[in-house]
């Protein structure tokens, strides 16, 4: 027969959506969960009736006449090697890919993929994709592995540490990051090409290069805790929580990170982001036709899927710039 | 002449060389009268396999021609068998594999060509090949032995389920078959059963101790090696539970529930029945409620709980009538992951600050997910609501904290709306 409702279903599910991943699960087990969920929801569809076909019983009288002649019946019998219970589910494996990884200490969005959306995120990565992170961190400690749950190796005093101070190194290392992107875009600094792109945001490495924080300021001080927003490219999360490391022993005190919360990941935000009430299929399906529909409105052209994707991300950075000059206008 | 045809025919330029081929194969059909046909077969079939793409273009030539043949090799099986003069030997032939000569007998294809060409033309003899639109009588049609679809050996039940009345009976109950054929062996087993002598007779004894029809499926998929218990222990086990003062209809819930139960030996049920009795220090009665309750601590290995009591009593810090009470609630526990027992444990009583009493008198919250628990008290303290004293007023109670769905979480306990919720849980 033609296509089974459970295909059918399947072609609507692939596509790209977001989850928030919560803080203390491996992201390896967020996408299996997706991907045990995606099968119980694609296995539901009930499934196509038995096939039949006709067979012939042979039904001999007597012994007597056996030789004379045989009576045989045609019977129309299911064929149950194509039953469900003999030859397993339609559905058993489903690929589902991750994008950026999150750690496990981590939580936020968390890109992924179903099918056919594998590709797409593979295009996705290769152009230049910022995030978005917020960093929980707190003064007077530093351990090992920069989070509270490491060993305490330094405590510290911390009430010297003014706003002020901490805006000064955040600027610092703002400075620093940004010599570090010019170094990486591969043009040349004294031409008019570089200046046009320096002021739509575009400049900055293609592909893999150190991680580079694209923006840096500090959202909530309450000493000993502080928050701080991230905007970086080709990040880890232990990166990060070095950087929170580093400010403490800049401010000459200590300073651990409390929680990476990431909440935005290229075009994806955490308002798109799935919480695990949300990660059954109908949900997930409801996500990737939104994530579909958005494309389709965002790219007026068919072509260069690289360089719109690239200007779309661009377009979140340069407002994000722009309320950065703002902030720093207003100081 | 000869030679040059067979250059053409070797060369095989598409529909030139079917044409070339009929007028060459009449030609050798008058000169070459005398070759053997026992040494046919073996050059045939190999000839053939040299052939490659030109095998196929042949073969559809001669399907035009005649309608009886369809897969090469096997019409050349069924023709040397027919018209075998030396039995044994063309039944040898028959079977060997078309590729096997294949490198021996590159560099004389002269010989393969006429050696072919000799077969071609002695199957083009009217004589050869009954046609399959003749008439035979129905005792005729009988005899003909259809070569068996089922496969000797295979990887998967599928192939015989539709031949095989245990198998196509057990799926009629409801047994997993797919699951089944994972296993190693179980297959095997499944397919040697004969339904009425094996399998009947169990099910049977099943629904005589009261187990229900629609339970069989759901056990043999289980447990399919109640069916190869003899029937004395399954009967001897049944009366070993009676005797222990378990009324029929809990032991045919808890068979219901625990398949593997009936293959364990009256020995090792009783050692299981005296260390919970003794461990626990439970009374006889209780012993028999918690076992009714989860029938397959009576199955699994005792290690495990062992370990289990020792940390409830040594890391968590419960004194023995409090795990006593905690088990009679929640038997689960028992059996529960350590990890995360001690993960839920040290949020509840070191985040959340419930004390021990408390948590005696709630155990439910011992066998909650700890994501939910950590996310829904997150809420509350966020809320300024997580409050778990009972003494202290607008008290929240740890069981309908842990048990309530989200929806009356919030609007009962959390006095929220729903959607705030969600968006809290993205902040954490």
């Amino acid at each position: 027969g033609g296509s089974s409702g459970a295909i059918r279903t399947f072609r609507k599910l692939e596509g790209l959506f977001c989850v928030y991943k919560p803080a203390g699960v491996h992201w390896k087990l967020v996408r299996d969960s997706i991907e045990t969920n995606l099968l119980k929801g694609l296995n539901a569809a009930p499934s196509q009736p038995l096939p039949h076909e006709v067979r012939l019983l042979a039904q001999p009288r007597h012994e007597s006449e056996a030789s004379k002649g045989l009576t045989v019946s045609a019977v129309s019998v299911p064929v149950l090697s194509k039953h469900p219970l003999v030859t397993g589910p339609e559905f058993q494996h489903i690929r589902v890919g991750v994008g950026h990884r999150l750690d496990t200490f981590s939580s936020g969005v968390l890109v992924l993929a179903v099918g056919n959306g594998n590709k797409a995120l593979n295009d996705f990565y290769t152009t230049r994709v910022t995030r978005d992170y917020t960093l929980e961190a707190e003064f007077g400690t530093a351990t090992d592995n920069f989070t509270n749950t490491g060993r305490v190796v330094e405590r510290s005093t911390y009430d010297h540490i003014t706003q002020d101070k901490l805006e000064r190194v955040l600027s610092m290392l703002e400075g620093v990051n940004q010599k570090t992107l010019l170094t990486y875009s591969s043009i040349d600094m004294r031409s008019q090409e570089a200046y046009e792109m320096a002021v739509q945001g575009l400049l900055g490495p293609e592909g893999k290069s150190t991680p580079i924080l694209t923006g840096l300021r500090c959202i909530r001080f309450q000493p000993p805790n502080f928050t701080l927003e991230v905007q970086c490219l080709n990040e880890t999360q232990k990166y990060l929580r070095k950087i929170v490391h580093e400010i403490g022993l800049e401010l000459r005190s200590t300073a651990v990170c409390n929680g990476v919360r990431c909440t935005r990941d290229g075009l994806f935000t955490l308002q798109d982001a799935l919480i695990h009430h949300h990660w059954t299929a109908a949900d997930v399906m409801q996500a990737i036709q939104l994530y579909h529909s958005t494309k389709k409105n965002k790219k007026p052209s068919k072509a260069a899927n690289k360089t719109s994707a690239l200007q779309t991300s661009e377009d979140n950075i340069t407002e994000t710039q722009q309320s950065e000059i703002n902030d720093g206008v207003a100081r | 002449m000869a030679s040059t045809c067979a250059q053409l025919c070797l060369r095989g330029t598409g529909p030139l060389y079917s044409k070339t081929v009929s007028s060459t194969w009449q030609y050798y059909t008058r000169v070459q009268q005398r070759i053997k046909v026992t040494r046919v077969p073996t050059k045939v079939i190999s000839g053939l396999s040299i052939r490659g793409n030109h095998t196929t273009a042949t073969t559809l030539t001669r399907l035009r021609w005649k309608q009886q043949i369809c897969f090469y090799s096997d019409s050349a099986a069924k023709y040397l068998t027919n018209e075998a003069k030396e039995g044994t030997n063309t039944q040898e032939l028959s079977r060997t594999k078309v590729g096997a000569h294949k490198t021996s007998l590159l560099p004389t294809r002269d010989a393969a060509l006429t050696t072919e060409n000799s077969h071609i033309s002695l199957d083009l003899d009217p004589v050869a090949q009954p046609s399959a639109l003749e008439e035979i009588s129905d005792e005729e049609a009988i005899s003909i032995s259809v070569p068996s679809a089922i496969p000797p050996a295979s990887t998967t039940l599928r192939d015989y389920v539709d031949k095989s009345e245990t198998l196509s009976k057990l799926v009629q109950l409801g047994v997993n078959l797919w699951k089944l054929e994972k296993r190693p062996n179980v297959g095997s087993m499944l397919l040697r059963l004969n339904f009425n002598t094996d399998v009947t007779p169990r099910l049977l004894f099943l629904k005589d101790i009261g187990v229900e029809d629609s339970r069989f499926g759901y056990i043999i998929s289980h447990n399919p090696f109640i069916l190869t218990e003899s029937l004395e222990n399954l009967q001897a086990r049944v009366n070993y539970l009676k005797s222990k003062n378990f009324s029929s209809e809990t032991v045919a819930s808890m068979v219901s529930r625990a398949p593997y139960l009936l293959n364990f030996s009256v020995n090792r049920l009783d050692n299981r029945l005296g260390f919970y009795q003794q461990q626990l220090s439970l009374s006889a009665n209780n012993t028999r409620n918690i076992v009714a309750r989860l029938p397959r601590l009576l199955c699994g290995s005792l290690e495990p709980v062992k370990e289990n009591l020792k940390v409830c009593e040594i890391e968590l810090g419960f004194k023995r009538n409090e795990i006593q009470h905690i088990v009679l609630a929640v038997p689960k526990l028992l059996t529960a992951n350590k990890r995360k027992l001690t993960e839920i444990f040290d949020f509840i009583h070191n985040t959340m600050k419930v004390p021990h009493h408390l948590i005696t008198k709630f155990p439910q919250v011992l066998n909650s997910k700890y994501l939910r628990l950590r996310e829904r008290h997150l809420f509350l303290e966020y809320l300024g609501k997580a409050q778990y004293d009972p003494t202290l007023p607008s008290y929240i109670s740890l069981d309908r904290l842990v048990s309530l769905p989200d929806e009356t979480f919030c609007t009962e306990l959390a006095l929220a709306t729903l959607e705030d919720f969600y968006l809290f849980q993205k902040t954490l």
